[in-house]
């Protein structure tokens, strides 16, 4: 009696990986899920700290296909792993920093170790020729296939009918005929396949699941590298990129304000780590200074922390200051006029 | 046994990983007991118990902290 074959599917929290997967379900094959954790992941909840966004729903779109589809899921973080992916990336970026080609690459290289050591067989993605302008053409799918060295154990089923054949096909584990021949950036097939089985409330990121695609993101990413005169991160950087509002008044330092309370709450999380500011006298946010910072750099980031408080138009706002090194004072200091902080100060 | 897995200030999927790698320690059977601040926990670690095969013994919320006990199940670590 022959065994079970058993793939392992690429589940982003998309339509396409959700579909690839229940493409080959059909076909007596078990299937167990894996998700990287990149720390650039829009699947993460960064988007619910705001109070305006507390009425969204929380999940995470990598499970909730997983359940859908009755398979495991397996979240396996490549935070520091990823750094090099990021800080190098051997294809170049996109139209931001979003490293398109060396991260696919990465991941199906990522879900070929795992396969190995799960003894697993093939590997399946939710790839669509053309549905990428940089990683999903016709001309760099052999790269990602290639470079992963997962070869001809890489499956894609929205697109099998377009590629040459995978191990999977040739071996008779899946019927060929069963898979798809999409192509283009159209939805269309996939909303069409999606209903023929019944799947309802998946997610549309309308920004793609990474925030490296994100202009305000990359750009804030960037001035954090010139910041430090590094292109390197830890994963607190890149967290702190997605929450409040960061402005550069000085070259060696930046500050995060926090928008509202739901912010204030998940900076307040690394005040041990950043010297951070509050206005005692009147309500306001939470403020943290990422950099060096001498008197007349403290005093001015307080004069900004009581120009985002309800004190802005008060003539004095009585600020708390707590130093890195745990020294607290107060600074009474007049609000920054907003003609005093330049445009060119938001990131 | 009873276990404890502190996940504050850790934003989802990280408090579900930590979950995931500290289960994977531990026999059937076991109880763990998981706190996160982050409220995307509370959907997400009974979502990834759901399709592991893990059981949701409490969910409650103290001071701003959410506290998960599992039961550990046997579909496999």
């Amino acid at each position: 009696m022959t065994r079970q074959r058993k793939a392992v599917a690429l589940i982003s929290g998309g339509l396409d990986s959700m579909l690839a997967a229940r493409l080959i379900l059909g076909q007596d094959i078990h299937i167990e899920g894996i998700n990287f954790y990149t720390g650039f992941c829009v699947e993460g909840h960064t988007h619910a700290i705001r109070n305006k966004d507390k009425s969204k729903p929380k999940r995470n779109n990598a499970l909730w296909v997983a359940e859908q589809l009755g398979i495991r899921l397996h979240i396996v973080e490549v935070i520091d792993e990823y750094k090099d992916i990021v800080i190098n990336p051997k294809h170049g970026y996109g139209a931001n920093l979003n490293p398109c080609l060396d991260c696919k690459g990465f991941m199906v290289r990522k879900a070929v170790e795992w396969m190995r050591e799960n003894d697993f067989d093939f590997i399946i993605t939710g790839e669509v020729i053309g549905q990428r302008p940089k990683s999903q053409r016709r001309d760099t799918m052999p790269v990602v296939a290639r470079e992963s060295g997962a070869d001809e154990l890489l499956l894609r089923p929205l697109c099998a009918k377009l590629l040459p054949l995978t191990r999977a096909e040739k071996e008779g584990w899946v019927d060929r005929e069963k898979l798809m021949g999409f192509s283009g950036r159209s939805r269309k097939p996939q909303m069409a396949l999606a209903a023929q089985y019944g799947f309802k409330d998946y997610a549309q990121p309308a920004g793609g699941c990474c925030f490296l695609t994100d202009e305000n993101y990359a750009r804030k990413l960037a001035d954090l590298w010139a910041g430090r005169g590094q292109r390197d991160y830890e994963l607190d950087d890149i967290m702190l990129l997605k929450v409040g509002r960061h402005l550069r008044p000085r070259p060696h330092f930046k500050l995060i304000v926090g928008r509202d309370e739901g912010e204030n709450n998940f900076l307040r999380g690394y005040t041990t780590r950043f010297t951070h500011f509050y206005a005692k006298s009147h309500l306001g946010p939470l403020v943290l200074l990422d950099g060096q910072a001498d008197h007349s750099d403290v005093r001015l980031a307080a004069e900004i922390t009581a120009r985002f408080g309800k004190g802005r138009n008060a003539d004095k706002v009585v600020i708390s200051v707590h130093e890195q090194n745990g020294e607290e004072r107060d600074l009474t200091v007049t609000p920054l006029a907003p003609e005093r902080i330049p445009q060119e100060w938001y990131l | 046994m009873k276990h404890r897995l502190d996940a504050r200030n850790l934003i989802c999927p990280m408090p579900v990983i930590r979950t995931q790698d500290k289960i994977k320690t531990l026999e059937t059977g076991d109880r763990l007991e998981v706190t996160c601040t982050d409220p995307g926990a509370l959907n997400d670690i009974p979502a990834w118990c759901r399709i592991n095969g893990h059981r949701i013994v409490q969910t409650r919320s103290q001071n701003h902290e959410i506290v998960i006990t599992i039961e550990v199940g046997a579909l496999g670590q």
